[in-house]
């Protein structure tokens, strides 16, 4: 049997590395992964958060659920250190935001990329490994390791040399997820990761997610897919400009919070309790699978 | 003539030696360059920069200062004002790079009208002159053009991923606005060195022109880049040329040369070839 000060050093050494071994140690004694106190927060005199406060454990697998223009990437960006709040505090990985970057992948809105890019798809995930890489230094065989293998995790081991812009939707989301694994993190910040996908691509990137979350990691995710939500993600936030509600999935099946979330937008069909929520989704891409209509049943 | 001749017979003269230099130099950087300014979006701020280093090379000539220095001076600054007003103004980003572009040069165009005499070493820089290249311009266009591919070559990735996803990059923890200012500057750099090969006015094809025709031609970012060199190095040397034999000026063949490999890219390319396309169309409607 271990000493204790064998497990102690143990425990310092797996928080250090940050790694699977940590959480399992550690258990739910680690801090938070994000502590986000009382922040307001905008871009110029726009105000796009109002006092938000928020905590996330390791391992969450975390839903931000809001309408159109609720402020839900803006809670990523804050989070990812991309913008800065007006006031109040951020915690993110034990530091302020920015200071863990290199444990932070970040997933933007498929519109915020430009797809006649010419990349590849190994080259777009290598990108996860650059942080980590350093100036003047080139990927070696590690980093091709770890690229390969998150492109395997997602499916996605075929298309290595292909174009991005040449992948469907689906397939472009399942790259830049792998490039997110590739960076090893111990945050992820993903912006409408399943969006515009196919029913089966969206349950596979979710399996790979709740892998994520068993073995640790912390997951944020924005969606508008509300059955993706209840169904898949462990815990939500509901947003509209500040924070309505957090906690279990099961949130999102409340109709108070919902119609607070998404406005007159929540449309209750009489009898057996079936509801639809409009959410005002309006991306460019028509991708298959794409849903406007969330249906929605009580079991 | 046999053809070693038409080769050879040109580079007699000294003249030629360093022109063909000098273009072949400048085509390089240029489309190493040019590559970014072509994957951002450049384009206009680089034509912007080049207009800028006029007022530069003005004042430099009236106060007896090295030229090369008054418009790296000028093209510098101009390029960092603009990614500053970019960030900070309310105005969409092309009206304030319109502001700058068409103030900075009628600015420059003010205080040539201040010297007295008719002075060709400046108009030559509105077109370029790379045949009146002497040896120390062209020492000064090896050393600036080996510190721009240098620096990009070094910092070529995290340029990459700045450029392609600039959330992602700056998410994972890279400096992303300190690489598009120095990414500016680079390009300020850049075009001044480019400016006696082909003027102020057509710097901008030099930028823009190889790395656009190789946009055209493959999928991957490291050849994009190598095809736009090598596109750069034959136009200059056939351009160059071109010039010698039919007596044209030397920084529009050089263009021009450029510009028609840009065309057959554009009728013949696989991506977005116009026959290519409408040949696939034939052949699968066929099947």
């Amino acid at each position: 049997m271990d000493s204790i000060v064998d497990r102690i050093s143990h425990r310092a050494e797996s928080r250090r590395a940050r790694g699977v071994a940590a959480s399992a140690l550690a258990g739910t004694a680690r801090e938070p992964s994000v502590i986000v106190d009382d922040v307001t927060a905008g871009y110029g005199r726009r105000i796009a958060l109002t006092d938000v406060s928020l905590t996330v454990a390791p391992g969450s697998l975390l839903a931000v659920i809001g309408p159109n223009g609720a402020g839900k990437s803006t809670l990523l960006k804050l989070i990812a250190g991309l913008i800065r709040p007006m006031s109040g505090r951020l915690s993110v990985l034990g530091g302020p935001p920015g200071s863990a970057a290199r444990s932070i992948a970040y997933l933007p809105q498929a519109e915020a990329v430009d797809w006649e890019f010419p990349v590849t798809v190994r080259e777009v995930v290598t990108m996860g490994r650059y942080a980590r890489l350093g100036f003047g230094h080139s990927p070696g065989p590690r980093d091709r390791e770890h690229v390969l293998a998150a492109l395997e995790l997602v499916g996605m081991a075929d298309a290595v040399d292909r174009q991005i812009g040449a992948l469907s939707g689906g397939q472009r989301r399942r790259v830049f997820l792998a490039r997110a694994i590739a960076a090893d993190p111990e945050l992820y910040l993903l912006d409408e990761p399943v969006t515009g996908v196919d029913a089966r691509t969206q349950e596979d990137l979710m399996d790979v997610l709740e892998a994520e979350a068993k073995a640790g990691k912390t997951v944020i995710a924005t969606t508008h897919d509300l059955i993706c939500a209840a169904q898949r993600f462990h815990q939500a936030a509901l947003i509209n400009g500040r924070l309505i509600a957090q906690g279990s999935a099961d949130l999102v099946l409340d109709q108070g919070l919902l119609s607070e979330t998404y406005g007159g937008h929540v449309l209750v069909l009489p009898g057996d309790g079936q509801r639809m929520v409009l959410d005002d989704a309006h991306h460019h891409d028509e991708a298959p699978g794409e849903r406007h209509f969330h249906d929605e049943r009580r079991p | 003539m046999n053809p070693i001749a038409i080769l050879t017979d040109p580079m007699a003269y000294g003249f030629m030696q360093r022109g063909l230099v000098a273009a072949l130099l400048v085509g390089v950087v240029c489309a190493v360059m040019g590559t970014f300014v072509v994957l951002k979006g450049l384009a206009f701020i680089g034509d912007a920069v080049s207009h800028a280093a006029f007022p530069g090379l003005v004042i430099a000539y009236i106060i007896g200062a090295p030229l090369y220095i008054g418009g790296a001076v000028a093209a510098i600054a101009t390029a960092l004002a603009i990614g500053l007003v970019t960030r900070r103004s309310r105005l969409r980003f092309d009206t304030s790079v319109g502001v700058l572009f068409a103030g900075t040069f009628a600015f420059g165009v003010m205080m040539f009208s201040t010297i007295k005499g008719y002075v060709t070493d400046l108009l030559g820089y509105l077109l370029g002159n790379v045949l009146g290249i002497g040896v120390g311009d062209l020492i000064q266009v090896a050393i600036l053009g080996a510190i721009v591919l240098v620096v990009v070559l070094a910092i070529r990735k995290e340029l990459l991923f700045a450029t392609f996803d600039p959330l992602g990059a700056a998410a994972s923890g890279l400096p992303v606005t300190g690489l598009e200012y120095l990414l500016l500057a680079l390009l300020g750099v850049t075009i001044v060195v480019s400016i006696q090969a082909v003027g102020i006015i057509m710097v901008v094809s030099m930028l823009v022109t190889p790395a656009a025709t190789a946009q055209l031609l493959v999928i991957r970012f490291g050849r994009m880049m190598a095809v736009g060199v090598a596109l750069a190095a034959v136009s200059a040397v056939l351009g160059l040329y071109l010039s010698y034999y039919l007596n044209l000026a030397s920084g529009a063949s050089i263009v021009l040369v450029e510009t028609f490999f840009f065309g057959v890219a554009l009728l013949l390319g696989p991506k977005t070839g116009l026959l290519s396309r409408g040949w696939r169309r034939a052949t699968t409607a066929e099947a």
